[in-house]
């Protein structure tokens, strides 16, 4: 007869070992900061100490692709610039995450000519968008944190919206899909 | 404005007077004065403006170029009043002393490549322009009297693709080689796009 | 890259290369290449350099990653639509290029701003011109290792930034100036808060000047490195701290002065070497200049009709609408409207203070486009497509002291609502165009440095 393999028991320690795994390594982020314009005034300020990025043990950025395994993209990305994006991104080794970080990286922002590329996710798949021109540090904390949601849970669960901070009256009221 | 006796006391006027043959026109708008000159004399007229004591010009400050396909004709624009609009009632007419003059007409000169001359020790500034026509829009280089010019004369072949005579490495700068046309020129469209890799999807 | 690379080795040029060949002893030049993704190149530039063991040969440049087509989308829209791109140009001051901007436009109007919207607007610019020196020696100065510094500086930053906040509603992509004005006076207590703030950062930068200004690794580092001399700055134009450093007390503010800076005592630091530590010198000197101009201006600002307090009749502007479009108009002259924090960019209250009185360019106070027709026909004839400020067919350059430089804007106008052509003078592309003949003859080290002390800001450079 010889023994059985519990299926059952399997999938719960391969479960329990990648809860394991996304754990230790939503708090180990190795950013490879890949900084062009403005966005990155305000990424220093969100690695410096006021915001203090390493709270979320993100603070230690990687100059090398094959160190990191989370590509910030930080500023508008030119068609000249394309092609290098895209090459650090094929460097990086699995598992990688890509932020979108500013607008202009998540569709162009107001950058509308010959010279733009609108949006990063034109040339490079991208798990978290952190928009703003640029983004306000609490803002790229905020994206952060759902960075860090994402990589804990993989890809199969769909993100909360995260509660909103502004009084009710200042809420946007809710809207049914329109047509635009 | 050729026909005005120029006014030796002013940076023009000497210029004028230097450079009959040169000097196309002069101005003076809003208190800053344009010497607009043929291309011929350009390089006589720089090294004049460098070296002689009265003018001392020792920065070329910025270097760039305008395309007057559209000028006046902007489509984009509400059409332009045959004459000016009258001032309303709250305000008061100022008088007119400075004009500003085109000059040549479209047909003639499509660019203008524009230098500003700054002086730091008369700290006075000149702006000279050089009309080229589209059908050949050499003019020649100042990168052997300014380092500054290598890189400006650069950028205006780059974004407006005028060739300048004598430039020692003519290559595009902010665009890149593979990039089809020049930009800056009216007449290229502003999301017309030359992406270097095609898109994920 | 390697088939556009043009430098020879110059074993090729004095055609040793058969016998180099030949020799046990073989030394061959290394190409190596830094950028355009590097932590020291900030942002992005490729720098090839030809290395004779340590020792930089030559070196090519290459820029233009960052182009966004500022001037031409400046041509797309009308006269204020250019400001939003404007903030973005050199993205560390952002309050200079603003007010460089508006200056050219209204030069060519032929308006001048009021005069305490012009002590404002030297307020700013120097808050702007301090972080941007902050940030600047910050950041070169850990690229050195002394990551302390930088963040210290980060945090004196962030105190500006507040500051610059409270005035402006952003901290980085302020689009603050307009043409022929601000868009809000300086709110309540701004001189007390900017006083502390500039106490903290004088303590601050204690603390960094005695962290690098003598220390011995920092010195040796910035000593002697990336020299240039007086005659070459000049020849490569160059401005700004750059060209102070090698000893020409060349400042726009000084030489043709704009707004009131005339009318305010400062000092031109200047060095004498043209090397990286006398640039540092001379941006740590700058700061501490900028702070006396901030000082002396806050005392002299003219106080002007401000009043931005809302009590007494107050009216929300809605209401106020609905009112006029019943007629019930009489008194509406004199009633204040609460606006929207949004709208409050110019009520009444403050509205000649700090804007020219010019119909032209300048929006009317909401509380009138609100509250009479003139006032509406007045705002839809700056909103409304294809009317919008109309400057008469012309050109201005308008030049103003920026961070880096001289910032020059030149705006070429035919007389519709958007500008034909606006061209920027960007500070640093004068001084990245002398960037090979600064590193030849340095180590490779010297490299990270004399860039930082350049102060690339790609949004300036590629525009």
């Amino acid at each position: 007869m010889g023994s059985t393999i519990d299926v059952a028991k399997l999938n719960w320690m391969t479960t329990r070992l990648d809860e394991a795994l996304g754990w230790a390594r939503k708090f180990s982020i190795f950013q490879y900061p890949f900084v062009t314009a403005c966005c990155g005034m305000e990424y220093m300020a969100v690695a410096a100490s006021h915001y203090d990025v390493d709270r979320f043990g993100a603070g230690f950025p990687r100059f090398s692709p094959r160190q990191a395994d989370v590509l910030f993209v930080v500023g508008t990305i030119s068609h000249k610039i394309a092609p290098v994006l895209k090459r650090i991104y094929d460097q990086m080794t699995e598992p990688k995450w890509v932020v979108a970080f500013g607008v202009c990286t998540c569709t162009g922002g107001f950058y509308d000519n010959y010279a733009t590329v609108m949006g990063i996710d034109t040339i490079i798949p991208v798990d978290v968008y952190i928009p703003g021109c640029p983004p306000r540090p609490e803002n790229v904390l905020d994206g952060l944190i759902k960075l860090q949601e994402k990589i804990a849970h993989g890809a199969k669960v769909a993100l909360p919206a995260s509660p909103s901070s502004r009084p009710p009256e200042l809420q946007a009221p809710h809207r049914p899909e329109t047509h635009l | 404005m050729g026909d005005e006796s120029p006014n030796i006391g002013t940076l023009t006027g000497a210029i004028q007077v230097r450079f009959p043959q040169r000097v196309m026109a002069t101005h003076r708008f809003r208190g800053q004065e344009t010497v607009l000159v043929k291309r011929e004399g350009l390089l006589e007229l720089a090294r004049f403006l460098k070296d002689e004591p009265p003018m001392r010009f020792d920065f070329l400050m910025d270097l760039t170029c305008v395309d007057y396909l559209t000028f006046g004709i902007s489509p984009s624009s509400a059409p332009a009043l045959a004459t000016p609009s009258p001032l309303p009632y709250y305000m008061k007419p100022k008088p007119v002393q400075e004009t500003w003059d085109r000059f040549v007409s479209h047909d003639a000169c499509r660019f203008e490549v524009v230098y500003h001359f700054y002086s730091s020790t008369h700290r006075h500034r000149l702006r000279v322009k050089v009309p080229l026509s589209s059908a050949d829009p050499v003019v020649d280089s100042l990168t052997g009297l300014w380092a500054a010019a290598n890189w400006f004369e650069r950028e205006v072949w780059d974004l407006f693709g005028i060739r300048f005579a004598g430039h020692p490495d003519l290559k595009r700068i902010l665009m890149y080689e593979s990039f089809q046309g020049h930009p800056l020129r009216k007449d290229y469209p502003v999301r017309k796009r030359q992406p270097l890799i095609g898109p994920l999807n | 890259m390697s088939d556009e690379w043009s430098i020879k080795t110059s074993a090729q040029e004095h055609g040793l290369a058969t016998r180099h060949s030949l020799l046990a002893t073989e030394t061959r030049h290394m190409f190596l290449n830094v950028g355009p993704s590097h932590p020291a190149m900030h942002g992005i530039v490729q720098i090839v350099v030809e290395l004779d063991g340590e020792r930089v040969l030559n070196a090519s440049v290459e820029i233009g990653y960052l182009h966004r087509a500022f001037e031409k989308e400046s041509e797309r829209g009308p006269y204020n639509n250019v400001i939003p791109y404007t903030d973005r140009l050199n993205y560390v001051s952002p309050l200079i290029n603003n007010f460089g901007y508006c200056l050219a436009v209204e030069r060519l109007l032929d308006i001048e701003a009021t005069e305490r919207c012009q002590y404002i607007r030297v307020i700013m610019s120097e808050l702007s011109r301090i972080t941007d020196h902050l940030t600047c020696v910050g950041a070169s100065a850990m690229e050195l290792g002394a990551f302390t510094v930088f963040l210290y500086m980060i945090k004196a930053r962030e105190w500006l930034w507040e500051l610059i906040e409270s005035v402006t509603g952003a901290r980085l992509t302020i689009s603050y100036g307009r043409v022929g004005g601000v868009k809000a006076d300086l709110p309540q207590g701004f001189a007390e808060r900017t006083r502390r703030a500039l106490e903290d950062v004088r303590r601050v930068l204690l603390e960094c000047d005695g962290l690098l200004t003598r220390n011995r690794i920092f010195m040796d580092r910035m000593q002697g490195t990336g020299r240039i001399s007086k005659e070459r700055a000049i020849n490569y134009s160059m401005t700004g701290p750059f060209l102070r450093a090698t000893g020409v007390a060349l400042d726009v503010r000084k030489a043709n002065p704009y707004f009131v800076y005339d009318r305010l005592s400062f000092d031109v630091p200047t060095g004498e070497h043209g090397d990286n530590y006398d640039r540092y010198l001379v941006r740590m000197e700058e700061m501490e200049q900028s702070m006396r101009i901030i000082e002396q201006a806050l005392t002299r600002i003219p106080s002007g009709p401000v009043n931005v307090d809302h009590e007494g009749n107050v009216l929300p502007a809605g209401v106020m609408v609905d009112e006029a479009k019943m007629g019930r108009v009489a008194g509406f002259k004199q009633a204040r409207v609460r606006l929207d924090p949004t709208l409050e960019g110019s009520t009444r209250g403050y509205h000649d203070a700090v804007n020219a009185p010019e119909r032209r360019a300048v929006l009317p106070a909401k509380e009138d486009t609100y509250g009479n027709i003139e006032g509406l026909m007045s705002h839809f004839k700056l909103i409304m497509v294809g009317h919008g400020i109309r400057p008469p067919q012309g050109e201005y350059y308008s030049a103003v002291e920026g961070a880096n430089g001289e910032l020059g804007f030149y705006v070429v106008s035919d007389g519709s609502d958007r500008p034909y052509r606006v061209r920027v003078r960007p500070p640093c592309f004068t001084i990245m165009a002398a960037l090979p003949e600064l590193l030849v003859g340095d180590m490779m080290a010297d490299i990270v440095p004399t860039f930082g002390s350049v102060n690339m800001i790609g949004g300036e450079l590629d525009r």
